[in-house]
Protein backbone atom coordinates (compact mmCIF):
# COMPACT_ATOMS: atom_id res chain seq x y z
CA UNK A 1 0.00 0.00 0.00
CA UNK A 2 1.15 3.48 -0.35
CA UNK A 3 1.86 5.04 3.14
CA UNK A 4 1.24 8.70 4.11
CA UNK A 5 1.63 11.17 7.03
CA UNK A 6 -0.39 14.18 7.24
CA UNK A 7 1.63 17.21 7.42
CA UNK A 8 1.96 18.92 10.73
CA UNK A 9 -1.26 21.39 11.39
CA UNK A 10 1.67 25.05 11.43
CA UNK A 11 2.27 23.89 7.57
CA UNK A 12 -1.66 23.22 6.69
CA UNK A 13 -2.41 26.22 8.34
CA UNK A 14 0.29 28.31 6.47
CA UNK A 15 -0.50 26.54 2.95
CA UNK A 16 -4.51 27.10 3.32
CA UNK A 17 -4.41 30.75 4.77
CA UNK A 18 -4.67 32.25 1.78
CA UNK A 19 -8.25 30.71 1.25
CA UNK A 20 -11.56 31.66 2.43
CA UNK A 21 -13.90 28.22 1.64
CA UNK A 22 -11.98 25.26 2.12
CA UNK A 23 -12.35 21.96 0.78
CA UNK A 24 -10.55 18.95 3.03
CA UNK A 25 -10.87 16.06 0.65
CA UNK A 26 -10.07 12.73 1.84
CA UNK A 27 -9.27 9.19 0.17
CA UNK A 28 -10.94 6.12 1.69
CA UNK A 29 -8.18 3.17 0.33
CA UNK A 30 -4.39 3.43 0.89
CA UNK A 31 -4.32 6.98 3.16
CA UNK A 32 -7.28 5.65 5.29
CA UNK A 33 -5.65 2.73 6.13
CA UNK A 34 -2.05 4.35 7.97
CA UNK A 35 -4.81 6.87 9.32
CA UNK A 36 -3.21 10.03 7.28
CA UNK A 37 -6.62 10.65 4.78
CA UNK A 38 -9.50 8.93 5.42
CA UNK A 39 -13.00 10.29 6.52
CA UNK A 40 -12.27 10.21 10.19
CA UNK A 41 -8.91 11.80 9.69
CA UNK A 42 -10.92 14.48 7.23
CA UNK A 43 -13.08 15.32 10.69
CA UNK A 44 -10.15 16.02 12.88
CA UNK A 45 -8.60 17.49 10.64
CA UNK A 46 -11.54 20.04 9.91
CA UNK A 47 -12.26 20.66 13.12
CA UNK A 48 -9.12 21.18 14.18
CA UNK A 49 -8.76 23.96 11.15
CA UNK A 50 -11.97 25.61 12.55
CA UNK A 51 -10.75 26.12 15.74
CA UNK A 52 -7.54 27.20 14.87
CA UNK A 53 -8.78 30.02 12.53
CA UNK A 54 -11.37 30.90 14.88
CA UNK A 55 -8.38 31.48 17.70
CA UNK A 56 -6.42 33.81 14.96
CA UNK A 57 -9.27 35.76 14.55
CA UNK A 58 -9.73 34.39 10.65
CA UNK A 59 -12.99 33.71 8.57
CA UNK A 60 -12.35 30.68 6.52
CA UNK A 61 -15.47 28.23 5.53
CA UNK A 62 -14.28 24.55 5.78
CA UNK A 63 -16.37 21.71 4.05
CA UNK A 64 -15.68 18.35 4.16
CA UNK A 65 -15.92 15.32 1.62
CA UNK A 66 -14.02 11.81 1.42
CA UNK A 67 -14.14 9.61 -1.88
CA UNK A 68 -13.30 6.28 -2.13
CA UNK A 69 -9.84 7.01 -4.33
CA UNK A 70 -8.54 10.09 -5.73
CA UNK A 71 -6.40 8.70 -8.07
CA UNK A 72 -9.63 7.43 -10.42
CA UNK A 73 -11.88 9.69 -12.30
CA UNK A 74 -15.08 7.28 -12.04
CA UNK A 75 -14.54 8.16 -7.83
CA UNK A 76 -13.44 11.83 -8.51
CA UNK A 77 -16.39 13.10 -10.52
CA UNK A 78 -18.32 12.39 -7.66
CA UNK A 79 -16.94 15.36 -5.63
CA UNK A 80 -16.85 17.59 -8.53
CA UNK A 81 -19.50 19.46 -7.52
CA UNK A 82 -18.23 20.00 -4.20
CA UNK A 83 -15.22 21.21 -5.43
CA UNK A 84 -16.64 23.82 -7.35
CA UNK A 85 -18.44 25.35 -4.67
CA UNK A 86 -15.26 26.34 -2.50
CA UNK A 87 -12.05 28.39 -3.97
CA UNK A 88 -9.63 25.57 -3.06
CA UNK A 89 -9.22 21.87 -1.83
CA UNK A 90 -7.03 20.51 0.38
CA UNK A 91 -6.09 17.24 -0.76
CA UNK A 92 -5.58 14.24 1.87
CA UNK A 93 -4.36 11.76 -0.81
CA UNK A 94 -0.81 10.65 -1.84
CA UNK A 95 0.99 12.78 -4.32
CA UNK A 96 -0.53 11.00 -7.19
CA UNK A 97 -4.34 11.59 -5.69
CA UNK A 98 -3.40 15.22 -5.20
CA UNK A 99 -1.94 15.61 -9.03
CA UNK A 100 -5.02 13.53 -10.28
CA UNK A 101 -7.31 16.02 -8.75
CA UNK A 102 -4.94 19.43 -9.85
CA UNK A 103 -5.29 18.54 -13.40
CA UNK A 104 -9.22 18.51 -13.63
CA UNK A 105 -9.74 21.79 -11.90
CA UNK A 106 -7.82 24.76 -13.50
CA UNK A 107 -9.43 27.51 -11.55
CA UNK A 108 -9.40 26.01 -8.02
CA UNK A 109 -5.78 25.59 -5.99
CA UNK A 110 -5.14 21.92 -4.66
CA UNK A 111 -2.98 21.83 -1.75
CA UNK A 112 -1.16 18.42 -0.13
CA UNK A 113 -2.15 17.91 3.25
CA UNK A 114 -0.18 14.62 3.45
CA UNK A 115 3.59 14.02 3.03
CA UNK A 116 3.42 10.36 0.78
CA UNK A 117 6.44 8.26 2.54
CA UNK A 118 6.57 5.30 0.53
CA UNK A 119 5.22 1.77 -0.99
CA UNK A 120 4.82 -0.29 2.41
CA UNK A 121 3.78 -2.56 4.36
CA UNK A 122 1.25 -2.22 7.44
CA UNK A 123 3.39 -4.74 9.83
CA UNK A 124 0.93 -4.21 13.20
CA UNK A 125 -1.15 -1.78 14.04
CA UNK A 126 0.17 1.81 13.80
CA UNK A 127 3.30 0.25 12.58
CA UNK A 128 4.32 0.35 8.52
CA UNK A 129 7.46 -0.54 7.07
CA UNK A 130 9.52 0.20 3.49
CA UNK A 131 9.56 -2.49 0.78
CA UNK A 132 9.18 -1.28 -2.27
CA UNK A 133 10.94 1.50 -4.45
CA UNK A 134 8.28 0.65 -7.45
CA UNK A 135 11.75 0.47 -10.00
CA UNK A 136 9.83 -1.57 -12.70
CA UNK A 137 11.93 -4.75 -12.79
CA UNK A 138 11.61 -6.61 -9.73
CA UNK A 139 14.57 -8.65 -8.35
CA UNK A 140 12.75 -10.14 -5.47
CA UNK A 141 13.65 -13.90 -6.77
CA UNK A 142 17.39 -13.69 -6.62
CA UNK A 143 17.54 -11.73 -2.87
CA UNK A 144 15.32 -14.17 -0.67
CA UNK A 145 12.68 -12.02 -0.72
CA UNK A 146 13.73 -8.89 0.47
CA UNK A 147 14.40 -5.91 -1.52
CA UNK A 148 18.22 -4.47 -1.23
CA UNK A 149 17.06 -1.73 -3.50
CA UNK A 150 14.72 -0.12 -0.87
CA UNK A 151 15.79 -1.79 2.15
CA UNK A 152 19.45 -1.08 1.80
CA UNK A 153 20.73 2.91 2.40
CA UNK A 154 23.31 2.12 0.15
CA UNK A 155 20.74 0.22 -2.50
CA UNK A 156 23.84 -2.46 -2.74
CA UNK A 157 23.21 -5.14 -5.44
CA UNK A 158 26.42 -7.10 -4.23
CA UNK A 159 26.33 -6.45 -0.27
CA UNK A 160 26.47 -6.07 2.69
CA UNK A 161 28.66 -3.11 3.49
CA UNK A 162 31.42 -3.03 5.71
CA UNK A 163 29.04 -1.01 8.27
CA UNK A 164 26.25 -3.52 9.68
CA UNK A 165 25.96 -4.95 13.44
CA UNK A 166 24.48 -7.32 14.83
CA UNK A 167 22.22 -7.10 12.11
CA UNK A 168 21.59 -3.46 12.08
CA UNK A 169 22.31 -1.18 10.14
CA UNK A 170 24.99 1.83 11.03
CA UNK A 171 23.05 4.88 9.91
CA UNK A 172 20.25 3.79 11.96
CA UNK A 173 20.29 1.69 14.61
CA UNK A 174 16.43 0.75 14.79
CA UNK A 175 17.13 -0.42 11.04
CA UNK A 176 17.46 -4.12 10.22
CA UNK A 177 20.33 -4.16 7.92
CA UNK A 178 18.68 -5.59 4.52
CA UNK A 179 21.49 -7.79 3.23
CA UNK A 180 21.57 -9.35 7.08
CA UNK A 181 17.99 -10.58 6.59
CA UNK A 182 18.94 -11.36 2.65
CA UNK A 183 21.76 -13.62 3.62
CA UNK A 184 19.27 -15.15 7.04
CA UNK A 185 16.84 -16.02 4.48
CA UNK A 186 18.76 -17.37 2.07
CA UNK A 187 20.22 -19.28 4.42
CA UNK A 188 17.07 -21.22 5.67
CA UNK A 189 15.86 -21.64 1.85
CA UNK A 190 19.57 -23.21 1.52
CA UNK A 191 20.13 -20.64 -0.93
CA UNK A 192 23.41 -19.05 0.28
CA UNK A 193 25.53 -19.32 -2.40
CA UNK A 194 23.35 -17.55 -4.86
CA UNK A 195 24.65 -14.67 -2.77
CA UNK A 196 28.43 -15.71 -4.37
CA UNK A 197 26.81 -14.75 -7.79
CA UNK A 198 28.07 -11.38 -9.27
CA UNK A 199 24.69 -9.05 -9.68
CA UNK A 200 25.38 -6.63 -12.64
CA UNK A 201 24.64 -2.71 -12.76
CA UNK A 202 20.79 -2.76 -12.33
CA UNK A 203 19.13 -1.03 -15.77
CA UNK A 204 17.63 1.70 -14.12
CA UNK A 205 15.42 2.49 -17.54
CA UNK A 206 12.60 0.74 -15.92
CA UNK A 207 12.72 3.02 -13.01
CA UNK A 208 11.49 6.88 -12.74
CA UNK A 209 15.24 7.48 -13.69
CA UNK A 210 13.63 6.81 -16.74
CA UNK A 211 11.33 9.55 -16.77
CA UNK A 212 8.06 9.20 -15.84
CA UNK A 213 6.13 5.79 -16.69
CA UNK A 214 3.45 5.35 -18.39
CA UNK A 215 1.58 1.35 -18.21
CA UNK A 216 -0.80 0.80 -21.13
CA UNK A 217 -3.05 -2.05 -21.14
CA UNK A 218 -4.27 -2.58 -24.82
CA UNK A 219 -6.58 -5.41 -23.67
CA UNK A 220 -8.54 -2.78 -21.08
CA UNK A 221 -8.68 -0.07 -22.96
CA UNK A 222 -12.49 -0.12 -23.92
CA UNK B 1 50.55 -13.76 -10.32
CA UNK B 2 51.52 -12.19 -13.94
CA UNK B 3 51.66 -7.99 -13.82
CA UNK B 4 49.38 -6.97 -16.18
CA UNK B 5 49.16 -3.13 -15.59
CA UNK B 6 52.57 -0.62 -15.16
CA UNK B 7 51.15 -0.16 -11.47
CA UNK B 8 54.15 0.25 -9.26
CA UNK B 9 52.71 -1.24 -6.71
CA UNK B 10 51.62 -4.54 -8.46
CA UNK B 11 55.16 -5.26 -10.00
CA UNK B 12 56.39 -4.85 -6.17
CA UNK B 13 53.81 -7.47 -5.24
CA UNK B 14 54.11 -9.46 -8.12
CA UNK B 15 57.99 -9.55 -7.38
CA UNK B 16 57.22 -11.16 -4.04
CA UNK B 17 58.18 -8.48 -1.84
CA UNK B 18 55.80 -7.00 0.78
CA UNK B 19 54.35 -4.22 -0.42
CA UNK B 20 53.70 -0.91 1.68
CA UNK B 21 51.07 1.67 1.21
CA UNK B 22 49.75 4.32 3.29
CA UNK B 23 47.10 7.30 2.34
CA UNK B 24 46.06 11.09 2.42
CA UNK B 25 43.17 12.60 2.98
CA UNK B 26 42.93 16.17 1.14
CA UNK B 27 41.64 18.91 2.94
CA UNK B 28 38.58 20.76 3.50
CA UNK B 29 40.16 23.44 0.88
CA UNK B 30 41.90 24.28 -2.30
CA UNK B 31 45.50 24.83 -0.83
CA UNK B 32 47.42 21.86 -2.82
CA UNK B 33 49.92 22.46 -0.38
CA UNK B 34 48.09 20.42 2.34
CA UNK B 35 48.17 16.74 0.13
CA UNK B 36 51.88 17.64 -1.16
CA UNK B 37 53.33 18.24 2.42
CA UNK B 38 51.72 14.82 3.79
CA UNK B 39 52.80 13.02 0.57
CA UNK B 40 56.55 14.33 1.08
CA UNK B 41 56.45 12.98 4.20
CA UNK B 42 55.89 9.47 3.56
CA UNK B 43 57.02 9.07 0.24
CA UNK B 44 60.10 7.22 0.66
CA UNK B 45 58.89 4.68 2.80
CA UNK B 46 55.35 3.70 0.67
CA UNK B 47 55.38 2.25 -2.74
CA UNK B 48 51.59 3.95 -3.20
CA UNK B 49 49.48 6.43 -1.54
CA UNK B 50 45.73 5.97 -1.28
CA UNK B 51 44.09 9.41 -1.91
CA UNK B 52 40.79 9.26 0.35
CA UNK B 53 37.44 10.10 -1.88
CA UNK B 54 35.36 12.45 0.58
CA UNK B 55 35.97 10.24 3.60
CA UNK B 56 33.43 9.92 6.03
CA UNK B 57 31.35 11.67 3.70
CA UNK B 58 32.67 15.48 5.19
CA UNK B 59 33.35 17.35 1.34
CA UNK B 60 37.04 17.93 0.71
CA UNK B 61 39.09 17.93 -2.43
CA UNK B 62 38.10 15.59 -5.03
CA UNK B 63 40.55 12.63 -4.39
CA UNK B 64 41.24 12.45 -8.43
CA UNK B 65 42.53 15.85 -8.43
CA UNK B 66 44.56 15.12 -5.30
CA UNK B 67 46.23 11.82 -7.31
CA UNK B 68 47.44 14.35 -10.24
CA UNK B 69 49.01 16.11 -7.67
CA UNK B 70 50.99 13.37 -6.18
CA UNK B 71 51.34 12.18 -9.79
CA UNK B 72 53.20 14.98 -10.90
CA UNK B 73 55.48 14.45 -7.77
CA UNK B 74 56.09 11.74 -9.28
CA UNK B 75 54.65 9.31 -6.97
CA UNK B 76 52.40 6.30 -7.28
CA UNK B 77 49.09 7.33 -6.30
CA UNK B 78 46.00 4.97 -5.47
CA UNK B 79 42.62 6.60 -6.50
CA UNK B 80 40.19 5.91 -4.27
CA UNK B 81 36.56 5.72 -5.71
CA UNK B 82 33.71 5.71 -3.88
CA UNK B 83 30.19 4.89 -5.73
CA UNK B 84 27.73 6.75 -3.22
CA UNK B 85 28.76 10.66 -5.09
CA UNK B 86 28.49 9.53 -9.15
CA UNK B 87 26.91 7.27 -11.32
CA UNK B 88 28.45 5.24 -14.02
CA UNK B 89 28.72 7.72 -16.51
CA UNK B 90 30.92 10.01 -13.86
CA UNK B 91 32.94 7.50 -12.53
CA UNK B 92 33.66 5.59 -16.06
CA UNK B 93 34.89 9.84 -16.97
CA UNK B 94 36.83 10.26 -13.70
CA UNK B 95 38.71 6.39 -14.30
CA UNK B 96 39.69 8.10 -17.93
CA UNK B 97 40.94 11.13 -16.14
CA UNK B 98 42.84 9.90 -13.91
CA UNK B 99 44.16 7.38 -17.11
CA UNK B 100 45.28 10.17 -18.88
CA UNK B 101 47.42 11.04 -15.78
CA UNK B 102 49.16 7.70 -16.01
CA UNK B 103 47.28 6.60 -12.66
CA UNK B 104 48.08 3.09 -12.44
CA UNK B 105 45.74 2.11 -9.39
CA UNK B 106 42.16 2.32 -8.19
CA UNK B 107 40.40 1.43 -5.06
CA UNK B 108 37.09 1.12 -5.12
CA UNK B 109 34.05 1.60 -3.12
CA UNK B 110 30.95 2.13 -1.54
CA UNK B 111 31.93 5.19 0.88
CA UNK B 112 30.48 6.05 4.09
CA UNK B 113 26.82 6.73 3.66
CA UNK B 114 26.18 10.68 3.76
CA UNK B 115 23.95 11.11 6.67
CA UNK B 116 27.24 10.74 8.36
CA UNK B 117 29.15 13.79 6.50
CA UNK B 118 28.40 17.25 6.31
CA UNK B 119 26.06 17.13 3.57
CA UNK B 120 23.46 14.75 5.86
CA UNK B 121 20.36 16.12 3.53
CA UNK B 122 21.83 15.35 0.12
CA UNK B 123 21.25 12.36 -1.45
CA UNK B 124 23.07 9.29 -2.67
CA UNK B 125 24.08 7.70 -5.94
CA UNK B 126 24.79 4.02 -5.67
CA UNK B 127 23.97 3.56 -9.36
CA UNK B 128 27.02 0.94 -8.83
CA UNK B 129 27.96 -0.72 -6.23
CA UNK B 130 31.65 -0.95 -5.51
CA UNK B 131 31.55 -4.54 -6.94
CA UNK B 132 30.34 -3.47 -10.23
CA UNK B 133 32.75 -0.84 -10.19
CA UNK B 134 35.21 -3.44 -9.73
CA UNK B 135 34.16 -4.98 -12.69
CA UNK B 136 34.23 -2.08 -14.53
CA UNK B 137 37.18 -0.79 -13.92
CA UNK B 138 38.36 -3.91 -15.77
CA UNK B 139 36.18 -3.88 -18.40
CA UNK B 140 37.37 -0.93 -19.31
CA UNK B 141 41.07 -2.32 -19.17
CA UNK B 142 40.50 -5.41 -20.37
CA UNK B 143 37.98 -5.08 -23.16
CA UNK B 144 38.83 -1.58 -24.11
CA UNK B 145 35.12 -0.90 -23.76
CA UNK B 146 32.38 1.21 -21.79
CA UNK B 147 29.59 0.06 -19.70
CA UNK B 148 27.69 0.98 -22.86
CA UNK B 149 29.55 -0.89 -25.55
CA UNK B 150 31.75 1.76 -27.35
CA UNK B 151 35.20 1.61 -27.92
CA UNK B 152 37.92 3.84 -25.49
CA UNK B 153 40.61 5.01 -27.51
CA UNK B 154 43.42 4.60 -25.24
CA UNK B 155 41.97 2.57 -22.44
CA UNK B 156 42.76 3.05 -18.83
CA UNK B 157 46.00 0.48 -17.63
CA UNK B 158 45.02 0.33 -13.70
CA UNK B 159 45.57 -2.39 -11.04
CA UNK B 160 42.10 -2.54 -9.68
CA UNK B 161 41.84 -2.79 -5.77
CA UNK B 162 38.94 -2.68 -3.17
CA UNK B 163 38.38 -2.83 0.77
CA UNK B 164 37.55 -6.49 2.74
CA UNK B 165 36.73 -6.49 6.31
CA UNK B 166 36.26 -9.29 7.98
CA UNK B 167 35.30 -8.15 11.03
CA UNK B 168 31.89 -6.68 9.73
CA UNK B 169 28.87 -8.71 10.36
CA UNK B 170 27.69 -11.29 9.48
CA UNK B 171 31.17 -13.13 9.46
CA UNK B 172 30.12 -16.08 7.38
CA UNK B 173 29.40 -14.16 4.21
CA UNK B 174 33.01 -12.04 4.58
CA UNK B 175 34.48 -15.17 2.13
CA UNK B 176 32.12 -15.42 0.00
CA UNK B 177 31.93 -11.77 -0.10
CA UNK B 178 35.66 -11.51 -1.30
CA UNK B 179 35.65 -14.32 -3.55
CA UNK B 180 32.62 -12.74 -5.02
CA UNK B 181 35.57 -9.62 -5.57
CA UNK B 182 37.74 -11.68 -6.64
CA UNK B 183 35.45 -13.27 -9.41
CA UNK B 184 34.67 -9.03 -10.40
CA UNK B 185 38.15 -9.14 -11.48
CA UNK B 186 39.91 -7.43 -7.99
CA UNK B 187 43.69 -7.98 -8.06
CA UNK B 188 44.53 -6.59 -4.83
CA UNK B 189 42.99 -5.79 -1.13
CA UNK B 190 42.74 -3.38 1.25
CA UNK B 191 42.15 -5.31 4.77
CA UNK B 192 39.96 -3.23 7.62
CA UNK B 193 42.32 -2.09 10.30
CA UNK B 194 43.37 -5.42 12.12
CA UNK B 195 43.23 -5.28 15.74
CA UNK B 196 41.70 -9.07 16.29
CA UNK B 197 44.53 -11.12 14.80
CA UNK B 198 42.98 -14.52 14.98
CA UNK B 199 39.90 -13.34 13.51
CA UNK B 200 41.43 -11.85 10.40
CA UNK B 201 43.91 -15.07 9.96
CA UNK B 202 41.14 -17.00 10.59
CA UNK B 203 39.53 -15.15 7.76
CA UNK B 204 42.42 -15.39 5.45
CA UNK B 205 42.83 -19.43 6.20
CA UNK B 206 38.97 -19.77 5.08
CA UNK B 207 40.03 -17.34 1.75
CA UNK B 208 43.03 -19.58 1.26
CA UNK B 209 40.88 -22.96 1.81
CA UNK B 210 38.69 -21.74 -0.97
CA UNK B 211 41.85 -20.77 -3.40
CA UNK B 212 41.19 -17.24 -3.04
CA UNK B 213 44.52 -15.93 -2.36
CA UNK B 214 46.09 -17.58 -5.61
CA UNK B 215 44.34 -14.95 -7.32
CA UNK B 216 44.47 -11.63 -4.83
CA UNK B 217 47.44 -9.78 -3.27
CA UNK B 218 46.25 -8.85 0.28
CA UNK B 219 47.73 -6.14 1.98
CA UNK B 220 46.94 -5.89 5.92
CA UNK B 221 45.61 -2.24 7.69
CA UNK B 222 47.05 -1.24 10.68
CA UNK B 223 45.97 1.65 12.34
CA UNK B 224 48.43 2.75 15.44
CA UNK B 225 46.58 4.13 18.18
CA UNK B 226 47.25 7.72 19.43
CA UNK B 227 45.97 7.56 22.98
CA UNK B 228 43.92 5.40 25.37
CA UNK B 229 40.74 7.54 24.35
CA UNK B 230 41.36 6.15 20.21
CA UNK B 231 41.49 2.37 21.07
CA UNK B 232 38.08 2.73 23.12
CA UNK B 233 36.64 5.30 20.19
CA UNK B 234 37.60 2.40 17.88
CA UNK B 235 36.03 -0.13 19.97
CA UNK B 236 32.40 1.30 20.97
CA UNK B 237 31.72 3.57 18.10
CA UNK B 238 32.97 2.72 15.29
CA UNK B 239 30.91 0.07 13.16
CA UNK B 240 32.90 -2.70 11.62
CA UNK B 241 35.93 -2.47 13.97
CA UNK B 242 36.69 -4.86 16.39
CA UNK B 243 39.40 -3.98 19.27
CA UNK B 244 39.81 -7.16 21.98
CA UNK B 245 40.14 -5.63 25.06
CA UNK B 246 43.27 -6.44 26.24
CA UNK B 247 44.82 -3.65 23.69
CA UNK B 248 42.23 -1.14 25.12
CA UNK B 249 43.45 -2.14 28.32
CA UNK B 250 47.25 -2.24 27.41
CA UNK B 251 46.59 1.88 26.46
CA UNK B 252 44.72 2.55 28.92
CA UNK B 253 47.57 1.10 31.40
CA UNK B 254 50.02 3.22 29.96
CA UNK B 255 50.59 6.58 30.92
CA UNK B 256 49.34 9.68 29.42
CA UNK B 257 52.34 10.76 27.68
CA UNK B 258 53.43 7.31 26.34
CA UNK B 259 50.45 6.47 25.21
CA UNK B 260 51.67 7.71 21.47
CA UNK B 261 54.86 5.34 21.84
CA UNK B 262 52.82 2.34 23.05
CA UNK B 263 50.58 3.05 20.04
CA UNK B 264 53.19 2.48 17.31
CA UNK B 265 54.96 -0.09 19.43
CA UNK B 266 51.88 -2.00 19.36
CA UNK B 267 51.57 -0.87 15.29
CA UNK B 268 54.93 -2.48 15.00
CA UNK B 269 54.41 -6.02 16.80
CA UNK B 270 51.21 -6.50 14.93
CA UNK B 271 53.21 -5.78 11.81
CA UNK B 272 55.52 -8.01 12.92
CA UNK B 273 53.26 -10.62 13.58
CA UNK B 274 51.01 -10.28 10.25
CA UNK B 275 54.46 -10.78 8.18
CA UNK B 276 54.41 -14.53 10.02
CA UNK B 277 51.19 -15.35 8.49
CA UNK B 278 50.40 -17.02 5.08
CA UNK B 279 48.55 -15.19 3.03
CA UNK B 280 49.46 -11.55 4.06
CA UNK B 281 51.44 -9.71 1.10
CA UNK B 282 51.80 -6.39 2.47
CA UNK B 283 50.65 -3.23 4.69
CA UNK B 284 48.63 -0.59 4.55
CA UNK B 285 49.24 1.91 7.00
CA UNK B 286 46.58 4.20 8.22
CA UNK B 287 47.73 6.53 10.53
CA UNK B 288 45.01 8.88 10.98
CA UNK B 289 45.79 12.01 10.97
CA UNK B 290 49.10 10.93 11.96
CA UNK B 291 51.42 10.77 8.99
CA UNK B 292 54.39 11.98 10.43
CA UNK B 293 54.48 8.21 12.44
CA UNK B 294 54.20 6.19 8.82
CA UNK B 295 58.33 6.44 8.24
CA UNK B 296 59.06 5.07 11.61
CA UNK B 297 56.25 2.47 11.74
CA UNK B 298 57.88 1.01 8.42
CA UNK B 299 61.33 1.38 9.47
CA UNK B 300 61.16 -0.58 12.63
CA UNK B 301 59.41 -2.79 11.29
CA UNK B 302 62.14 -4.19 8.99
CA UNK B 303 60.67 -2.57 5.70
CA UNK B 304 62.65 0.16 4.78
CA UNK B 305 64.54 0.68 2.40
CA UNK B 306 61.93 0.00 -0.17
CA UNK B 307 62.60 -2.07 -3.11
CA UNK B 308 62.85 -0.74 -6.41
CA UNK B 309 61.41 -2.22 -9.83
CA UNK B 310 61.72 -1.87 -12.98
Amino acid sequence: MIVGEQKPIAEIKAIVKPYKKLLILGCGTCVKTCFAGGEDEVAVLASALRLSFKKDGKAIDIAEYTIERQCENEFIQEAAKVIAQNDSVLSLACGAGVQAIARRFAKIPVLPGVNTTFLGVLERQGFFTEECTGCGNCVLGIFGGICPITRCAKKLLNGPCGGSQKGYCEIKAETECAWHLIIDRSKSLGQLNNLTTYVPPKDWRSSNSGGPRRLVREDHII
Amino acid sequence: MKVKTPSKLEKILAAGHYAVTSEVGPPRGSDPENITKKAEMIKDYVDAINVTDNQTSVTRMCSLAACIRLKLMGLEPVLQMVTRDRNRIALQSDILGAASYDIHNILCLSGDHQSFGDCAQGQNVHDLDSMQLIQTARYMRDEGKFLGGGDIGRPPNMFVGAAANPFADPFEIRVPRLAKKVAAGVEFIQSQCIYNMEKFELWLKMSGDRGLLDNVYILAGVTPFKSAGMARYMKNRVPGIEVPDELVKRMADTPKEKQPEEGINICIEQIEHLKGVEGVHGFHVMAIEWEEMVPEIVERSGLYPRPTVE
